[in-house]
């Protein structure tokens, strides 16, 4: 399950509501970003209807390549303030090692796939956020 | 066609899409990105290092030797930062 929106979210309630009612599931790992402190304040465009093709097609990878029984990823857009949250991927597996694997994946290929751009409000004034070579890095251990 | 743009690439050009009728010699993503430079300065800007500007054409990561045909929805934009 997808989401794109621009109030917050309660990772409490997220999380219950993963794989609710699925016996089968065995352990569940949450990963939830925010806007760190040295930012006072950023916000997040998109690409309308890439978006939600691309994290629809991140979704479908995971549940490929692990036997997950959810998927849930939440994105912010608009303004966000430092501390905020802006992410929110999950995954739900019958064993921990496939939960712990997915999670890292979805969050890894989401920030290099998923048409997002940070725009950070400095006192200098607004400024772009550049991509991040680690990042890159990080999705191609997932070749 | 209709092309978006977004991110930096929407500021220098200073807008956020523009529709035209594609020019019978452009054929690839890479070719657009050549044509629309030439179109303005502005344009000229935002195209100014090719290797820091990302495509898609209907709403797929695309190269820029991809194909590119009247009537495709094709962007332009930094690489992704989000997450």
């Amino acid at each position: 399950m997808i989401r794109i929106q621009r109030e917050d979210f309660d990772v409490g309630t997220e999380t219950a509501a993963l794989a609710e009612g699925d016996t089968g599931v065995g352990g569940l790992c949450v990963f939830v970003g925010t806007v760190r402190g040295e930012v006072p304040a950023m916000t997040l465009e998109h690409y309308p209807g890439m978006t939600e093709r691309q994290l629809e097609a991140i979704e479908a990878e995971a549940r490929r390549r692990w036997p997950l029984s959810d998927v849930r990823i939440i994105h912010r857009i608009g303004r966000l303030e430092a501390g905020e949250r802006i992410v929110l991927v999950a995954a739900a597996s019958a064993h921990r090692e496939a939960a712990f694997r997915a999670t890292e994946f979805l969050i890894d290929w989401l920030k290099t796939k998923a048409p997002f751009w940070k725009c950070e409000h400095k006192a200098g004034g607004d400024v772009w956020v550049d991509a991040r070579d680690s990042d890159e890095q990080a999705t191609l251990k997932w070749r | 066609m209709t092309v978006l743009y977004f991110a930096w690439v929407k500021d220098k050009i200073g807008k956020s899409s523009e529709t035209f009728a594609l020019p019978g010699d452009v054929t690839t993503v890479g070719e657009l990105a050549g044509w629309l430079a030439q179109q303005s300065a502005a344009h000229a800007s935002a195209f100014a290092e090719p290797r820091l500007v990302r495509a898609a054409v209907n709403q797929d990561h695309a190269d820029s030797d991809h194909p590119v045909a009247d009537g495709d929805e094709v962007a332009f934009f930094p690489p992704v930062t989000g997450g």
